[in-house]
C-alpha cells in the first residue's frame, strides 16, 4: 500500500520511496527514508495536499507525490 | 583581524531572529548577483570585527532551488571563516541532516541548537556536551528569539574562526560507500581535503553541477567509479547515502536526546492547526483572513463601518495631505520668487511624482507588516497548503494566491508578495500575470465610461465585466505561460509545515521595513525619472512650453494612433490617455478632463458620484470601442510603480521586458477581440 492510501491518523513504515529525480531526492531529505514511521495527520479541505508527520514535524506533500511512497 | 561568519539552516529554523538578534539595526540586505534571493549582511553588534552573513534557509546542500545553490555555493568556494549552523532543537533530526553536509564540507562550524525553552516546555532533554563530542564541533544551546546563550554561542564562534582547524571528518557512510569516496578522492586534485571530501560525496550523489566541473581526464574514471557504486546499491547510491545520513542521525539522537514521550505528540501547534486547516471551518478562516488583510490596507470604510478608514488609508491620508501642503509652500515659494513657468512646472511635477511614490508607503508598509507576521507566524504555510488544490489547474502552486488576491488593491505591493513564491517559474508567472488583476486605480476609468457611455445598462455589470476579462486573462495566461516558460523544476509541493509561533516585534518590524525600504528606493527612481519625462513631454514642444494639445505628447498620440485602428479608438488623445496612465492608471480620467474640455477635477468628482461626466467622449468612441479601451487600458503595461516593482523583484531588465511585452500584447489581442465581439451587440 503507498501513503495515499493511509487515512489520516494512521501510522505506516515507509518502505521505498517513488522513482529518481528532484522530487524524490527532496522527499528523502526531508527525511522520508526506508524505515521511518510516519503518521497521516489531515487531508486539506479540497482533498489534497496531504499533511503527515514524520521525525517530529509536519510535512506536506501531494497525493500524486504520496502515491509513489509504499509504507507497511 | 575580521572574520565572516556565516549562519545557514533550514527555513523556520529562527535563523533571521538570530541574525537580527546578532547584528541589530547594522544590517544591509542586497540580492545574490544573478538570482532574486536575498543577500543579509551585517556586523556583530558587540565586535564590529565580526562581519555576519545569513545564508538562504536550506535544508540541504544539494542544487534544488536558487536558494540552496546560494548557500552552498557561498559555503563551498567562498569560505566563510565559520559557519555557525542553526539547529531547531523541536525537530532536530531533519535539522542535523543539513548539520552532517555542512560538516562534509570541513569548513570551521559551530552548532547553535535553538528554541532550547520550547524543548524544555516539552519535556525533552537534548545533551549538547554529548553531541558537541559526537560531532567534534561546539554545540552550543540558545534561544534565538529572547537572546539567551549568545554570547556563548558568538565566544565559541569567534574561537573557531580564529582557530582554523579544520574538523575531522565523521564516519557517517557505509564500508562501501566510504570506500568510493576514498578511490574518487584520489583523483581529485584540487582544493583543501574538505572541497575533495565534499566533491566526491556530491558526485557519488549524481550532482550534475558538481559532475560538469570535473576536467575530461578525470570524469571517466570517477564515472566508473560512481557507476560501480550505483550497481551494488541498486542502481541507487543518492538514495543510500540520504539514509545513511539518516541513519547515522538516528544514532546520533538516540544517544543525546531524552523525549519525554515516544511516538507523535500533538502540541499547541497542532491542536491550532486543527481549527486552523479543519475541514469545514479552514475556507471560511482563510476568507475572514484574507479579508482583514486587505480591509486593514485598502477599506475606506474599515470593518464595514461607513467612513472608517483602514489603518493603510488613513497613513496613507496623512502623507498625501502633507505632502500637498508642502507642495503648496513650495508652490507659494517658487511663485513669490518669480520663479519661471517651466521650473515651476518641473519642481511641481516632481513633486508630484515624489508624492504618488510616497503615497504607496503607507499602503506598503501596513500590507507587509501583516503579511510578515502571517509568514513568521507559519499561517501562510497553510494558504499555500489550502489553496494548493485550485491553483495547480492553472500551473501554479497555492502560494500565488497572495499575490493575485493582492493584485485588486494595488499591482505594488502584490508584485513584492511575490517573493514568497519558491519556484522561480511560478514566481515570473506570477509577476506577469498579478497585474491583470484590476487594481484601485483603474477602477475610476470604468466608471468614466460607464456613466458616459453605458447611461442605460447596469453599470455594476460592466465594471465587473471588466475585472472578469482580468482574471479570464490571468488564468489563460497562466496556462499559456506555464507551457511556454522553459525551466524550473516539475512543480511539487513537498514543503514543511512548520509550527505556528508568535513572531517578535522586531522581526516583524525588519522584515516588514527591508521591503518597505527597497520599494521606495527602487521603485521610487523608476517613477521619479518617469515622471520627470512625461511631463517634458506633455509641456514643451520645438517652439518652448505650450497646452497639451500643442505639446510632443499630443504630436506623438496624433503618430500612434494608428496602432488602435483595429481596437476602435484611434484618437490622439485617447492615445495620450494610455500614456498619461502608465504614470498612474487614475491620470486617465484626468488626462481626459483636459483633453476632452472639461475641469479634471470636475470630472473626477462626477465619476466617483455616479454621474455623467464628459459628453464630449460619445463623438469619439462608441460602446463597443469603450470596452476595448478599457480592456486595453486594464491589461497593457501597469503604472511604473508596478514596472519599477516587477524590475525589482525579477531582478532583470530582461525579465521585466518580457513581462511588460506580454502585457502589452495580452492588451492588444484581448481588446481587439473584445471591440469586434461586443461590435456585434451594440
Amino acid at each position: 500500500m503507498t501513503l495515499k492510501d493511509l487515512k489520516p491518523g494512521s501510522e505506516g513504515r515507509v518502505v521505498s520511496i517513488g522513482d529518481k529525480g528532484p522530487a524524490r531526492r527532496r522527499i528523502m531529505e526531508m527525511g522520508v527514508t526506508p524505515g521511518t514511521s510516519v503518521k497521516v495527520i489531515k487531508v486539506a479541505p479540497l482533498g489534497d495536499p496531504i499533511e503527515v508527520n514524520i521525525r517530529g514535524y509536519e510535512l506536506s506533500l501531494r497525493k500524486e507525490e504520496a502515491m509513489r511512497i509504499v509504507v507497511e | 583581524m575580521s572574520y565572516t561568519i556565516a549562519l545557514a539552516g533550514n527555513p523556520n529554523c529562527g535563523k533571521t531572529t538570530l541574525f537580527n538578534e546578532l547584528t541589530g539595526s547594522r544590517q544591509h540586505v542586497g540580492n545574490w548577483p544573478g538570482v532574486t534571493v536575498d543577500k543579509k549582511e551585517g556586523t556583530y553588534k558587540k565586535n564590529k570585527e565580526i562581519n555576519m552573513l545569513d545564508l538562504p534557509g536550506t535544508y540541504s546542500l544539494s542544487p534544488y532551488s536558487a536558494e540552496e545553490i546560494v548557500a552552498r555555493d557561498y559555503i563551498v568556494k567562498e569560505k566563510p571563516d565559520a559557519v555557525i549552523n542553526i539547529v531547531d532543537g523541536t525537530s532536530i533530526e531533519r535539522n542535523l541532516y543539513l548539520t552532517l553536509q555542512v560538516l562534509e564540507t570541513g569548513i570551521p562550524t559551530v552548532v547553535a541548537m535553538n528554541m532550547m525553552d520550547e524543548v524544555e516546555n516539552r519535556g525533552d532533554k537534548i545533551d549538547c556536551q554529548k553531541l558537541s563530542q559526537i560531532l567534534r564541533v561546539p554545540v552550543v544551546p540558545i534561544v534565538a528569539r529572547t537572546g539567551k546563550g549568545l554570547d556563548e554561542l558568538m565566544k565559541a564562534a569567534h574561537k573557531t574562526a580564529s582557530g582554523a582547524q579544520p574538523s575531522n571528518q565523521l564516519l557517517i557512510f557505509g564500508d562501501d560507500i566510504e570506500q568510493a569516496i576514498e578511490e574518487i578522492k584520489e583523483h581529485l586534485t584540487e582544493g583543501t581535503p574538505g572541497d575533495r571530501q565534499w566533491t566526491a560525496i556530491k558526485l557519488l550523489e549524481g550532482d550534475e553541477v558538481i559532475a560538469k566541473t570535473l576536467k575530461p581526464a578525470q570524469s571517466g574514471t570517477i564515472q566508473d567509479i560512481v557507476e560501480r557504486m550505483d550497481s551494488k546499491c541498486n542502481g541507487d547510491t543518492e538514495a543510500a547515502i540520504a539514509d545513511q545520513r539518516y541513519q547515522y542521525i538516528g544514532q546520533l539522537v538516540k544517544k543525546t536526546v531524552r523525549k519525554a514521550q515516544s511516538g507523535y505528540v500533538e502540541t499547541r501547534s497542532d491542536k491550532l492547526d486543527k481549527i486552523l486547516t479543519n475541514r469545514v471551518l479552514a475556507l471560511p478562516i482563510f476568507a475572514a483572513v484574507m479579508y482583514l488583510l486587505f480591509a486593514a490596507t485598502f477599506s475606506e470604510n474599515f470593518l464595514f463601518i461607513p467612513g472608517l478608514p483602514s489603518p493603510g488609508v488613513w497613513l496613507a491620508g496623512i502623507v498625501e495631505s502633507a505632502w500637498g501642503a508642502l507642495t503648496g509652500l513650495v508652490e507659494g515659494g517658487l511663485t513669490a520668487i518669480n520663479a519661471s513657468d517651466w521650473a515651476l512646472g518641473l519642481v511641481l511635477s516632481c513633486m508630484d511624482g515624489i508624492g504618488a511614490v510616497a503615497g504607496f508607503l503607507p499602503l506598503v508598509l501596513v500590507l507587509f507588516l501583516l503579511l510578515s507576521f502571517l509568514e513568521d507566524s507559519g499561517y501562510m504555510a497553510r494558504v499555500a497548503f489550502v489553496m494548493d488544490r485550485i491553483f495547480r489547474h492553472f500551473g501554479l502552486s497555492g502560494r500565488s494566491f497572495i499575490p493575485l488576491l493582492m493584485g485588486f488593491g494595488c499591482s505594488v505591493p502584490a508584485l513584492m508578495a511575490s517573493r514568497t513564491l519558491e519556484n522561480d517559474k511560478d514566481r515570473k508567472i506570477t509577476m506577469m500575470i498579478t497585474p491583470f488583476m484590476s487594481c484601485g486605480a483603474k477602477l475610476p476609468i470604468y466608471l468614466m465610461f460607464a456613466v458616459t457611455l453605458f447611461v442605460n445598462s447596469n453599470q455594476t455589470m460592466i465594471v465587473f465585466g471588466i475585472y472578469m476579462i482580468g482574471l479570464l486573462a490571468a488564468v489563460a495566461s497562466a496556462f499559456i505561460l506555464g507551457k511556454l516558460l522553459k525551466g524550473g523544476q516539475v512543480s511539487n509541493f513537498i514543503m514543511e509545515l512548520p509550527a505556528y509561533r508568535i513572531p517578535t516585534l522586531k522581526s516583524v518590524l525588519i522584515h516588514a521595513w527591508e521591503k518597505v525600504k527597497g520599494f521606495a528606493v527602487k521603485a521610487g527612481t523608476v517613477i521619479f525619472g518617469s515622471t520627470v519625462l512625461i511631463w517634458l513631454l506633455s509641456s514643451f514642444n520645438f517652439s518652448g512650453m505650450c497646452e497639451m494639445e500643442d505639446s510632443f505628447l499630443a504630436s506623438m498620440g496624433n503618430a500612434i494612433k494608428f496602432i488602435f485602428i483595429p481596437l476602435g479608438f484611434a484618437d490622439w488623445r485617447a492615445s495620450v490617455g494610455v500614456v498619461t496612465g502608465w504614470i498612474a492608471k487614475e491620470n486617465i480620467v484626468a488626462t481626459f478632463g483636459q483633453l476632452f474640455g472639461g475641469v479634471s477635477d470636475e470630472v473626477i468628482e462626477a465619476v466617483s458620484a455616479g454621474e455623467e461626466a464628459l459628453p464630449a467622449i460619445t463623438s469619439v468612441f462608441t460602446p463597443a470601442a469603450a470596452w476595448a479601451y478599457m480592456t486595453f487600458n486594464l491589461l497593457c503595461m501597469p503604472c511604473f510603480a508596478a514596472v519599477g516593482a516587477i524590475k525589482r523583484e525579477m531582478g532583470s531588465w530582461k525579465w521585466t521586458l518580457r513581462a511588460v511585452g506580454y502585457q502589452m500584447l495580452t492588451a492588444y489581442v484581448v481588446a481587439f477581440v473584445v471591440y469586434h465581439l461586443f461590435g456585434l451587440f451594440y
